[in-house]
Protein backbone atom coordinates (compact mmCIF):
# COMPACT_ATOMS: atom_id res chain seq x y z
CA UNK A 1 0.00 0.00 0.00
CA UNK A 2 1.45 3.53 -0.73
CA UNK A 3 0.10 6.57 1.01
CA UNK A 4 -1.07 9.29 -0.94
CA UNK A 5 -1.89 12.69 0.10
CA UNK A 6 -5.02 14.85 -0.53
CA UNK A 7 -5.52 18.31 -1.20
CA UNK A 8 -8.40 19.67 0.33
CA UNK A 9 -10.61 20.60 -2.66
CA UNK A 10 -10.35 17.13 -3.37
CA UNK A 11 -11.04 15.67 0.20
CA UNK A 12 -15.44 15.35 -0.45
CA UNK A 13 -13.98 12.26 -2.28
CA UNK A 14 -12.22 10.82 0.55
CA UNK A 15 -14.62 11.68 3.46
CA UNK A 16 -12.30 14.41 4.69
CA UNK A 17 -9.17 12.29 4.81
CA UNK A 18 -6.13 13.98 4.31
CA UNK A 19 -3.99 10.60 3.37
CA UNK A 20 -5.56 7.59 2.16
CA UNK A 21 -3.87 4.25 1.03
CA UNK A 22 -3.99 2.95 -2.43
CA UNK A 23 -2.31 0.42 -4.28
CA UNK A 24 -0.77 -0.10 -7.90
CA UNK A 25 2.43 -0.71 -9.78
CA UNK A 26 2.07 2.29 -11.31
CA UNK A 27 0.98 5.86 -10.77
CA UNK A 28 -1.79 4.95 -13.25
CA UNK A 29 -3.01 1.99 -11.66
CA UNK A 30 -2.35 3.39 -8.06
CA UNK A 31 -4.71 6.55 -9.58
CA UNK A 32 -7.51 3.72 -11.05
CA UNK A 33 -7.35 2.18 -7.30
CA UNK A 34 -7.74 4.92 -5.79
CA UNK A 35 -10.95 5.98 -8.15
CA UNK A 36 -12.15 2.41 -6.84
CA UNK A 37 -11.89 3.37 -3.86
CA UNK A 38 -13.04 6.95 -3.95
CA UNK A 39 -15.49 7.25 -6.99
CA UNK A 40 -14.69 9.94 -9.15
CA UNK A 41 -11.94 11.01 -7.92
CA UNK A 42 -9.74 10.46 -11.47
CA UNK A 43 -11.41 13.06 -13.43
CA UNK A 44 -10.90 15.62 -11.19
CA UNK A 45 -6.69 14.20 -11.52
CA UNK A 46 -6.97 13.31 -15.19
CA UNK A 47 -8.54 14.51 -18.32
CA UNK A 48 -10.94 12.31 -20.93
CA UNK A 49 -7.60 11.01 -22.16
CA UNK A 50 -6.88 9.88 -19.22
CA UNK A 51 -3.76 12.19 -19.57
CA UNK A 52 -3.06 14.14 -16.34
CA UNK A 53 -4.43 17.63 -16.07
CA UNK A 54 -2.23 20.17 -17.04
CA UNK A 55 -2.89 22.12 -13.52
CA UNK A 56 -2.06 18.70 -11.57
CA UNK A 57 1.08 18.05 -9.91
CA UNK A 58 1.70 14.44 -8.57
CA UNK A 59 4.95 13.79 -6.45
CA UNK A 60 6.43 10.15 -5.30
CA UNK A 61 8.24 10.73 -2.51
CA UNK A 62 8.40 14.38 -3.11
CA UNK A 63 9.94 13.80 -6.27
CA UNK A 64 7.18 15.22 -9.68
CA UNK A 65 6.49 12.35 -11.71
CA UNK A 66 7.28 14.50 -14.90
CA UNK A 67 10.72 13.90 -14.25
CA UNK A 68 10.03 10.44 -13.30
CA UNK A 69 8.13 8.33 -16.17
CA UNK A 70 5.32 10.39 -15.18
CA UNK A 71 1.79 7.78 -15.16
CA UNK A 72 4.60 4.79 -15.16
CA UNK A 73 6.14 6.07 -12.39
CA UNK A 74 6.66 3.06 -10.40
CA UNK A 75 4.97 2.52 -6.99
CA UNK A 76 5.77 0.22 -4.29
CA UNK A 77 4.76 -0.52 -0.87
CA UNK A 78 5.49 2.91 1.42
CA UNK A 79 5.94 5.30 -0.61
CA UNK A 80 4.18 8.55 -0.13
CA UNK A 81 2.13 10.18 -3.22
CA UNK A 82 0.97 13.47 -2.67
CA UNK A 83 -1.58 15.19 -5.24
CA UNK A 84 -0.99 18.94 -5.32
CA UNK A 85 -2.88 21.86 -7.44
CA UNK A 86 0.00 23.16 -9.54
CA UNK A 87 -1.40 27.19 -7.97
CA UNK A 88 -2.26 28.33 -4.24
CA UNK A 89 -5.63 29.76 -5.32
CA UNK A 90 -6.80 32.85 -3.40
CA UNK A 91 -5.44 35.68 -4.23
CA UNK B 1 -20.49 59.24 -29.32
CA UNK B 2 -17.02 57.04 -29.36
CA UNK B 3 -16.40 55.90 -26.54
CA UNK B 4 -12.86 55.31 -26.95
CA UNK B 5 -11.02 55.00 -24.26
CA UNK B 6 -7.54 56.67 -22.85
CA UNK B 7 -5.34 53.51 -24.87
CA UNK B 8 -2.12 55.68 -23.43
CA UNK B 9 -0.44 55.11 -20.16
CA UNK B 10 -1.42 57.63 -17.21
CA UNK B 11 -1.28 61.42 -18.47
CA UNK B 12 1.93 62.87 -18.04
CA UNK B 13 2.08 66.65 -16.35
CA UNK B 14 1.87 69.05 -18.34
CA UNK B 15 4.21 71.08 -16.37
CA UNK B 16 6.92 70.40 -13.97
CA UNK B 17 9.12 67.11 -13.85
CA UNK B 18 7.76 64.10 -15.33
CA UNK B 19 8.34 62.13 -11.70
CA UNK B 20 6.48 61.12 -9.26
CA UNK B 21 7.21 61.25 -5.80
CA UNK B 22 6.68 57.41 -5.02
CA UNK B 23 5.89 54.05 -6.78
CA UNK B 24 2.65 54.62 -4.38
CA UNK B 25 1.34 57.22 -6.71
CA UNK B 26 1.80 55.51 -9.96
CA UNK B 27 -0.88 53.11 -9.05
CA UNK B 28 -4.14 53.02 -10.87
CA UNK B 29 -4.99 54.55 -14.09
CA UNK B 30 -4.32 52.00 -16.41
CA UNK B 31 -4.99 51.65 -19.79
CA UNK B 32 -7.83 50.36 -21.31
CA UNK B 33 -7.90 48.10 -24.61
CA UNK B 34 -10.38 47.37 -27.04
CA UNK B 35 -10.38 43.09 -27.96
CA UNK B 36 -10.62 43.35 -31.63
CA UNK B 37 -9.52 39.25 -32.40
CA UNK B 38 -10.54 37.39 -29.70
CA UNK B 39 -14.42 37.78 -29.89
CA UNK B 40 -15.82 35.36 -32.43
CA UNK B 41 -19.18 35.28 -32.47
CA UNK B 42 -19.76 38.55 -31.22
CA UNK B 43 -22.22 40.64 -33.07
CA UNK B 44 -20.62 43.83 -34.54
CA UNK B 45 -22.81 46.38 -32.20
CA UNK B 46 -20.67 44.67 -29.11
CA UNK B 47 -17.35 46.54 -27.92
CA UNK B 48 -15.13 44.39 -26.06
CA UNK B 49 -12.11 46.46 -24.12
CA UNK B 50 -9.94 45.02 -21.65
CA UNK B 51 -9.40 47.12 -18.06
CA UNK B 52 -5.28 46.16 -18.10
CA UNK B 53 -4.10 45.81 -14.64
CA UNK B 54 -0.89 44.51 -15.56
CA UNK B 55 -0.05 48.38 -15.62
CA UNK B 56 0.14 48.73 -12.29
CA UNK B 57 3.61 49.01 -10.86
CA UNK B 58 3.51 46.26 -8.75
CA UNK B 59 2.26 44.50 -11.91
CA UNK B 60 -1.28 43.50 -10.81
CA UNK B 61 -4.75 44.69 -9.78
CA UNK B 62 -3.61 44.41 -6.23
CA UNK B 63 -1.62 47.70 -5.98
CA UNK B 64 -4.92 49.27 -5.11
CA UNK B 65 -6.37 47.47 -2.39
CA UNK B 66 -2.43 47.21 -0.96
CA UNK B 67 -2.23 50.58 -0.88
CA UNK B 68 -5.82 51.70 0.33
CA UNK B 69 -5.54 49.42 3.05
CA UNK B 70 -2.15 50.54 4.27
CA UNK B 71 -3.02 54.01 3.96
CA UNK B 72 -5.80 53.66 6.03
CA UNK B 73 -3.85 51.73 8.51
CA UNK B 74 -2.00 54.70 8.23
CA UNK B 75 -4.85 57.20 8.79
CA UNK B 76 -6.23 55.12 11.56
CA UNK B 77 -3.16 54.67 13.36
CA UNK B 78 -3.29 51.23 13.34
CA UNK B 79 -0.07 50.96 11.25
CA UNK B 80 2.57 53.07 12.96
CA UNK B 81 6.84 53.01 12.96
CA UNK B 82 7.68 49.22 14.68
CA UNK B 83 4.89 47.35 13.23
CA UNK B 84 4.74 44.62 10.44
CA UNK B 85 2.78 44.35 7.84
CA UNK B 86 1.66 40.55 7.76
CA UNK B 87 -1.09 39.08 5.68
CA UNK B 88 -1.61 35.89 3.73
CA UNK B 89 -1.67 35.86 0.17
CA UNK B 90 -0.94 33.50 -3.13
CA UNK B 91 0.89 36.11 -4.82
CA UNK B 92 -0.14 39.35 -6.62
CA UNK B 93 -1.71 41.07 -2.60
CA UNK B 94 1.75 40.00 -0.96
CA UNK B 95 3.87 41.52 -4.12
CA UNK B 96 1.80 44.76 -3.71
CA UNK B 97 2.32 44.49 0.28
CA UNK B 98 5.41 43.99 -0.38
CA UNK B 99 6.15 47.31 -3.09
CA UNK B 100 4.06 49.28 -0.97
CA UNK B 101 5.90 48.09 2.44
CA UNK B 102 9.44 48.76 0.77
CA UNK B 103 8.14 52.29 -0.48
CA UNK B 104 6.99 53.40 2.74
CA UNK B 105 9.56 51.91 4.96
CA UNK B 106 7.62 49.26 6.71
CA UNK B 107 8.57 45.51 7.11
CA UNK B 108 6.97 43.00 5.57
CA UNK B 109 5.65 39.25 6.01
CA UNK B 110 3.59 37.09 4.07
CA UNK B 111 1.85 33.74 4.45
CA UNK B 112 2.08 32.32 0.94
CA UNK B 113 0.90 28.36 0.35
CA UNK B 114 4.25 26.64 -0.76
CA UNK B 115 3.09 26.10 -4.02
CA UNK B 116 3.46 30.10 -5.32
CA UNK B 117 5.20 30.50 -8.54
CA UNK B 118 8.88 30.95 -8.35
CA UNK B 119 8.62 34.06 -9.91
CA UNK B 120 6.21 35.50 -7.06
CA UNK B 121 8.62 34.21 -4.54
CA UNK B 122 11.30 36.21 -5.79
CA UNK B 123 9.77 38.98 -6.70
CA UNK B 124 8.71 39.60 -2.91
CA UNK B 125 11.58 38.41 -2.14
CA UNK B 126 13.45 41.58 -4.08
CA UNK B 127 10.90 43.76 -2.37
CA UNK B 128 12.70 42.41 1.17
CA UNK B 129 9.67 40.99 2.68
CA UNK B 130 9.75 37.70 5.00
CA UNK B 131 7.99 34.72 3.16
CA UNK B 132 6.42 32.05 6.15
CA UNK B 133 5.20 28.91 3.56
CA UNK B 134 1.97 27.11 4.63
CA UNK B 135 0.91 24.25 3.13
CA UNK B 136 0.33 23.73 -1.13
CA UNK B 137 -2.17 20.79 -0.39
CA UNK B 138 -4.02 23.54 1.76
CA UNK B 139 -4.13 26.24 -0.89
CA UNK B 140 -5.31 29.63 0.26
CA UNK B 141 -7.18 29.05 3.07
CA UNK B 142 -4.08 27.14 5.07
CA UNK B 143 -1.93 29.91 4.61
CA UNK B 144 -5.39 32.72 5.65
CA UNK B 145 -5.60 30.05 9.29
CA UNK B 146 -1.70 29.77 9.40
CA UNK B 147 -1.70 34.27 9.38
CA UNK B 148 -4.24 34.01 11.44
CA UNK B 149 -2.22 31.88 13.80
CA UNK B 150 1.06 34.37 13.49
CA UNK B 151 -1.47 37.02 14.18
CA UNK B 152 -2.77 35.74 17.40
CA UNK B 153 0.81 34.69 18.83
CA UNK B 154 2.15 38.28 18.59
CA UNK B 155 -1.01 40.76 18.01
CA UNK B 156 0.95 43.92 18.80
CA UNK B 157 3.91 43.04 16.18
CA UNK B 158 1.65 43.39 13.62
CA UNK B 159 -0.45 45.22 11.29
CA UNK B 160 -3.10 42.96 9.17
CA UNK B 161 -4.74 44.43 6.25
CA UNK B 162 -6.52 41.55 5.79
CA UNK B 163 -7.54 41.40 2.54
CA UNK B 164 -10.44 39.49 2.66
CA UNK B 165 -12.02 41.09 5.15
CA UNK B 166 -11.22 44.71 5.26
CA UNK B 167 -14.07 46.91 3.24
CA UNK B 168 -10.67 49.53 2.19
CA UNK B 169 -10.12 46.35 -0.54
CA UNK B 170 -13.57 46.81 -2.07
CA UNK B 171 -13.34 50.77 -1.47
CA UNK B 172 -10.08 50.62 -3.28
CA UNK B 173 -12.03 49.95 -6.69
CA UNK B 174 -14.81 52.07 -5.48
CA UNK B 175 -12.82 54.83 -5.96
CA UNK B 176 -10.45 54.54 -8.75
CA UNK B 177 -10.87 51.05 -10.99
CA UNK B 178 -14.74 52.19 -11.04
CA UNK B 179 -14.34 55.64 -11.69
CA UNK B 180 -11.70 55.08 -14.15
CA UNK B 181 -13.99 52.47 -16.34
CA UNK B 182 -16.77 54.78 -16.96
CA UNK B 183 -14.62 58.09 -17.55
CA UNK B 184 -12.95 55.76 -20.01
CA UNK B 185 -15.83 54.06 -21.72
CA UNK B 186 -17.72 57.87 -21.55
CA UNK B 187 -20.26 56.34 -19.42
CA UNK B 188 -21.37 53.58 -21.95
CA UNK B 189 -20.21 50.26 -20.05
CA UNK B 190 -23.17 48.12 -20.33
CA UNK B 191 -21.41 44.86 -18.74
CA UNK B 192 -18.62 44.32 -16.28
CA UNK B 193 -16.82 41.29 -15.88
CA UNK B 194 -14.07 40.51 -13.41
CA UNK B 195 -12.59 37.11 -11.61
CA UNK B 196 -13.42 36.68 -7.83
CA UNK B 197 -10.54 35.90 -5.57
CA UNK B 198 -11.31 38.34 -2.46
CA UNK B 199 -14.38 39.88 -4.30
CA UNK B 200 -12.84 43.43 -3.28
CA UNK B 201 -12.45 44.13 -7.18
CA UNK B 202 -15.91 42.86 -8.61
CA UNK B 203 -17.96 44.08 -5.64
CA UNK B 204 -16.10 48.10 -5.40
CA UNK B 205 -16.07 48.45 -9.12
CA UNK B 206 -19.58 46.88 -9.29
CA UNK B 207 -21.46 48.90 -6.91
CA UNK B 208 -19.55 52.30 -8.25
CA UNK B 209 -20.41 51.30 -11.74
CA UNK B 210 -23.83 50.57 -10.81
CA UNK B 211 -24.38 53.67 -8.90
CA UNK B 212 -23.56 55.47 -11.77
CA UNK B 213 -26.12 54.20 -13.80
CA UNK B 214 -28.16 50.80 -12.42
CA UNK B 215 -28.30 48.85 -15.36
CA UNK B 216 -25.15 48.41 -15.66
CA UNK B 217 -24.64 44.06 -15.41
CA UNK B 218 -22.19 42.96 -12.70
CA UNK B 219 -20.79 39.29 -13.88
CA UNK B 220 -18.24 37.67 -12.21
CA UNK B 221 -15.98 34.25 -13.11
CA UNK B 222 -14.86 31.82 -10.76
CA UNK B 223 -13.21 28.43 -11.09
CA UNK B 224 -16.00 25.67 -12.08
CA UNK B 225 -14.54 23.47 -9.18
CA UNK B 226 -13.16 23.51 -6.09
CA UNK B 227 -9.92 21.64 -7.55
CA UNK B 228 -8.50 24.15 -10.40
CA UNK B 229 -5.54 25.66 -11.36
CA UNK B 230 -6.52 29.31 -12.01
CA UNK B 231 -4.26 31.33 -9.86
CA UNK B 232 -5.63 34.27 -7.83
CA UNK B 233 -9.38 33.06 -8.28
CA UNK B 234 -11.20 31.17 -5.71
CA UNK B 235 -14.62 28.57 -6.42
CA UNK B 236 -16.60 30.27 -3.48
CA UNK B 237 -18.71 27.12 -2.30
CA UNK B 238 -16.15 25.22 -1.06
CA UNK B 239 -13.74 28.11 0.07
CA UNK B 240 -13.58 30.61 3.03
CA UNK B 241 -16.07 33.03 1.94
CA UNK B 242 -14.40 36.33 1.88
CA UNK B 243 -16.24 39.30 4.40
CA UNK B 244 -16.27 41.40 1.87
CA UNK B 245 -18.18 39.52 -0.71
CA UNK B 246 -21.55 39.52 -1.04
CA UNK B 247 -22.92 37.58 -4.14
CA UNK B 248 -26.10 39.32 -3.82
CA UNK B 249 -24.71 42.56 -5.71
CA UNK B 250 -23.80 40.37 -8.57
CA UNK B 251 -26.23 39.99 -11.77
CA UNK B 252 -24.66 36.37 -12.75
CA UNK B 253 -21.86 34.17 -11.65
CA UNK B 254 -19.64 32.11 -14.34
CA UNK B 255 -18.32 29.04 -13.27
CA UNK B 256 -14.81 28.55 -15.88
CA UNK B 257 -12.93 25.78 -16.54
CA UNK B 258 -9.34 25.38 -16.32
CA UNK B 259 -8.54 24.19 -19.31
CA UNK B 260 -10.95 26.92 -20.85
CA UNK B 261 -8.95 29.79 -18.92
CA UNK B 262 -5.52 28.15 -20.29
CA UNK B 263 -6.62 27.59 -23.93
CA UNK B 264 -7.93 31.81 -24.03
CA UNK B 265 -4.39 32.60 -22.53
CA UNK B 266 -2.68 31.17 -25.37
CA UNK B 267 -5.03 32.74 -27.84
CA UNK B 268 -4.68 36.11 -26.26
CA UNK B 269 -0.98 35.97 -26.65
CA UNK B 270 -1.36 34.43 -30.34
CA UNK B 271 -3.73 36.74 -31.67
CA UNK B 272 -3.89 40.34 -29.55
CA UNK B 273 -0.42 40.12 -28.77
CA UNK B 274 -0.86 40.17 -25.05
CA UNK B 275 0.55 38.09 -22.48
CA UNK B 276 -1.65 37.51 -20.11
CA UNK B 277 -2.42 35.67 -16.24
CA UNK B 278 -5.14 32.48 -16.19
CA UNK B 279 -7.07 34.33 -14.21
CA UNK B 280 -7.58 37.17 -17.55
CA UNK B 281 -8.11 34.05 -19.67
CA UNK B 282 -11.27 33.00 -17.41
CA UNK B 283 -11.93 36.48 -17.10
CA UNK B 284 -12.19 36.93 -20.90
CA UNK B 285 -13.71 33.74 -21.63
CA UNK B 286 -16.70 34.70 -19.18
CA UNK B 287 -16.68 37.76 -20.68
CA UNK B 288 -16.84 36.41 -24.06
CA UNK B 289 -20.16 33.80 -23.01
CA UNK B 290 -21.51 37.35 -21.92
CA UNK B 291 -20.91 39.33 -25.26
CA UNK B 292 -21.92 36.66 -26.76
CA UNK B 293 -25.60 37.08 -25.69
CA UNK B 294 -25.97 40.69 -26.83
CA UNK B 295 -26.87 42.52 -30.01
CA UNK B 296 -25.00 45.89 -28.38
CA UNK B 297 -23.12 46.64 -25.43
CA UNK B 298 -20.03 48.06 -24.20
CA UNK B 299 -18.26 44.79 -22.38
CA UNK B 300 -15.51 45.52 -19.72
CA UNK B 301 -13.75 42.78 -18.69
CA UNK B 302 -10.76 43.65 -15.92
CA UNK B 303 -7.50 41.09 -16.22
CA UNK B 304 -5.65 41.60 -13.31
CA UNK B 305 -2.09 41.04 -14.33
CA UNK B 306 0.31 40.10 -16.89
CA UNK B 307 1.60 36.64 -17.62
CA UNK B 308 4.93 36.80 -17.39
CA UNK B 309 5.11 35.95 -13.83
CA UNK B 310 3.49 32.76 -14.68
CA UNK B 311 6.48 31.21 -17.64
CA UNK B 312 7.77 28.73 -14.64
CA UNK B 313 4.15 27.16 -13.89
CA UNK B 314 2.12 24.63 -15.02
CA UNK B 315 0.39 27.18 -17.13
CA UNK B 316 3.59 27.21 -19.35
CA UNK B 317 5.27 24.30 -18.54
CA UNK B 318 3.00 21.66 -18.65
CA UNK B 319 3.30 18.25 -19.12
CA UNK B 320 2.96 18.25 -23.28
CA UNK B 321 3.37 20.80 -25.87
CA UNK B 322 0.92 23.30 -25.76
CA UNK B 323 -2.05 22.13 -27.66
CA UNK B 324 -3.65 24.29 -30.37
CA UNK B 325 -5.95 26.78 -29.04
CA UNK B 326 -9.50 26.04 -30.36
Amino acid sequence: MAQVRIPTPLRKYTAGAEAVEAEGGTVAALVSDLDRRYPGIRERICDEKGEVRRFVNLFVNGEDIRFLKQLDTPIKAGDEVSIVPAIAGGA
Amino acid sequence: MTSVAALARPTAPTEGPLAALSVASLVGNTPLLEIRHVRDGVAAGVRMWAKLEGFNPGGSVKDRPALKMIDDGLAGGRLVPGKTILDSTSGNTGIALAMVGAALGYPVKLVMPGNVSLERKRVVAAFGAEVVYSDPLEGSDGAIRLCRKLLAEDPERYFKPDQYNNPANSQAHYETTGPEIWRQTGGTVTHFIAGIGTGGTIMGTGRYLKGQNPAVQVIAAEPEDAFHGLEGLKHMASSIVPGIYHEQELDLKLGISTEDAYAMVYRLGREEGLLVGQSCGAAHVAGLQVARTLREGTVVVLFPDFGDRYLSTNLWLGWRAIEEPG
